[in-house]
């Protein structure tokens, strides 16, 4: 059971690396995550010994880039075909699904870890708490596996891997900012209230932001674990019905 | 064993496979034949267990496909149309993933893969990533994966597609070397390999199963079988011998090669008493010979019906 899914996780790790799109991902992410945190973030004008100046653009990095990586993953598959070959293996519907989101999971947490040289440079400059930076990048690790699990079940939805790549872009921007007055304008006309507040909890801003200060707070995780359940679950379920298109 | 029952799968207005039935025991070579579009490959997606059925059951080694998909896998190797692969992987990397995840370890999986890589002649391609291969290659590598983890039943779509005469002559064989104790079961549209390597043929045309016999019992059938066919300077007067004969139902000029055929009565022996009448009246005949039979006639003849009833429908 646990081998099909390590055996798929493998394989598509492997064929990140194999291509120049793993490379050109990564050196994209980490002059990006950098130009933001010194030039938006202003990291040494703030004069702080912390990473917040860094970390609060990741979501916004992680809105175009995720949506990048992710839209290949089942559309890819369909448009070539390896799609009845994958299938047609010993394997189940969720080690399929499961193996390729890890494979991506990683590949972007590869991303992340190589920013360590921001580490580096703020404890060389200061005495910066770094278990609050550790819980930032948890933090990150979450949100960019929600956005992939989101990017995952889209991919499956079409086998055009631009309309994928949109898609998901718009639908990660809704819920980055479900919480906010341009997403919740929309509603708090006509909804009642607790639809509308119940859309503000969706919001990864808010969750994000929490976590990235520092505090990791037990409801923050169970929120990110379920948006990553609930649309790989929704996953399994599009590319059963979508197979065969 | 396969066993499939009332098999029947619809898109949406379209009938694709329309209550077909039949089981295939080890030993058997099964040819899929019908003319594109017909359902072949719909149902071998069903019993790969890819596509799931609308109705009707599949029963492979026992396993249902629907209800105990991964057991079915297992005892399946399956060469899908097209012979897709990772395009950005070498078949080195290719076939030990499939090992990986058909559970061959150790020596057994070096053993293996070293089997395959040697019957289907892959070393000299074996670290060029699959997207640069050859089409002979490509299909070459489907196939490697699908005999990889020796399974008891074998589904492969269209195993020879794209290959040339030489390569298509070496599949035939690896099938054929094969089968003794397997199920094989292959789609094609190439009647000759029906020939060369199936031992039971099954014509299904639009999304139904028309014929179901030996390749030998579906020429049989077809009215080329018996007929005596020649080719002589004197044409019209030979045409009028044979034309004399009472076991000669018809006689035929094919207007290109001015070639003679001369079709028997029902149940009438023709050759011996063709043979004997160029002897008596001493016709100089270049070539003669005895049809056994039109396999792509016998196709035409029994799959035209539904395509044309489906164009109408």
């Amino acid at each position: 059971m646990r081998s099909a899914t390590m055996s798929i996780f493998r394989r598509e790790l492997a064929g990140y690396f194999a291509t120049p799109v793993a490379y050109v991902f990564i050196a994209i992410f980490l002059i990006l995550a950098g130009a933001m945190t010194f030039y938006l973030g202003g990291f040494f004008e703030r004069g702080q010994a912390d990473l917040s100046s860094f970390f609060t653009f990741h979501p916004w990095l992680y809105l175009f880039l995720v949506p990048a990586v992710a839209m290949r993953m089942w559309a890819e598959e369909r448009k070539s075909g390896t799609i009845e070959l994958l299938l047609t293996l010993p394997v189940t519907m969720g080690q399929a699904v499961l193996g390729k989101f890890l494979a991506a999971w990683a590949f972007i947490a590869i991303a992340l870890v190589l920013t360590f040289p921001i580490w580096i440079t703020v404890n060389y400059l200061g005495n910066p708490d770094n278990g609050a930076i550790l819980a930032g990048y948890i933090g990150s690790l979450l949100m960019a596996g929600a956005f992939l699990a989101i990017g995952s079940c889209l991919s499956a939805v079409t086998s055009n891997q631009v309309i994928a790549f949109i898609i998901t872009v718009v639908v990660c921007f809704m819920l980055l900012l479900a919480g906010y007055p341009l997403v919740l304008d929309a509603f708090s006309g006509w909804a009642p209230q607790a639809l509308v507040d119940g859309i503000a909890s969706l919001s990864f801003l808010t969750h994000f932001n929490a976590i990235s200060k520092g505090v990791i707070d037990l409801r923050d995780l169970v929120y990110f674990g379920l948006m990553i359940g609930g649309w790989l679950y929704a996953c399994t379920i599009v590319v059963e019905l979508k197979k065969a298109d | 064993m396969i066993e499939i029952n009332n098999l029947s799968k619809r898109y949406g207005a379209l009938l694709a496979v329309d209550d077909i039935s039949f089981s295939v025991e080890p030993g058997q070579v099964l040819g899929f034949l019908g003319p594109n579009g017909a359902g072949k490959s719909t149902t071998m997606k069903m019993i790969a267990g890819f596509l799931t059925p609308t109705a009707g059951s599949i029963k492979v080694g026992g396993f249902d496909v629907g209800e105990d998909p991964i057991q079915a896998k297992r005892s399946i190797g399956y060469l899908p149309e097209g012979a897709p692969a990772y395009g950005e992987m070498t078949p080195r990397s290719f076939l030990g993933f499939i090992a990986d995840i058909r559970g061959l370890a150790g020596d057994r999986r070096r053993q293996r893969i070293d089997e395959v890589v040697a019957r289907l002649n892959l070393q000299q391609v074996l670290d060029q990533t699959i997207e640069t291969l050859s089409k002979g290659f490509k299909r070459r590598v489907g196939l490697a994966q699908a005999i990889l983890h020796d399974p008891q039943v074998m589904i492969l779509d269209e195993p020879t597609d794209g290959l040339d005469p030489n390569q298509k002559h070496e599949v035939r064989a690896l099938i054929q070397a094969m089968a003794r104790d397997k199920i094989i079961v292959i789609s094609t549209h190439i009647l000759e390999e029906v020939h060369a390597v199936c031992t039971r043929a099954i014509v299904i045309a639009g999304g139904r199963l028309l014929a179901d016999a030996t390749p030998a019992e579906l020429e049989r059938s077809s009215r080329y079988h018996g007929a005596v066919s020649l080719t002589t300077p004197q044409t019209p007067a030979v045409v009028e011998a044979l034309r004399g004969l009472a076991e000669v139902d018809q006689v035929e000029i094919d207007p290109q090669d001015g070639r003679i055929t001369a079709f028997p009565k029902q149940g009438r022996a023709l050759f011996p008493v063709v043979s004997e009448l160029i002897r008596s009246r001493s016709f100089p005949v270049d070539e003669l010979a005895l049809e056994s039979g039109r396999l792509d006639e016998v196709f035409r003849q029994i799959t035209l019906p539904a395509q044309v009833e489906r164009a109408r429908a």
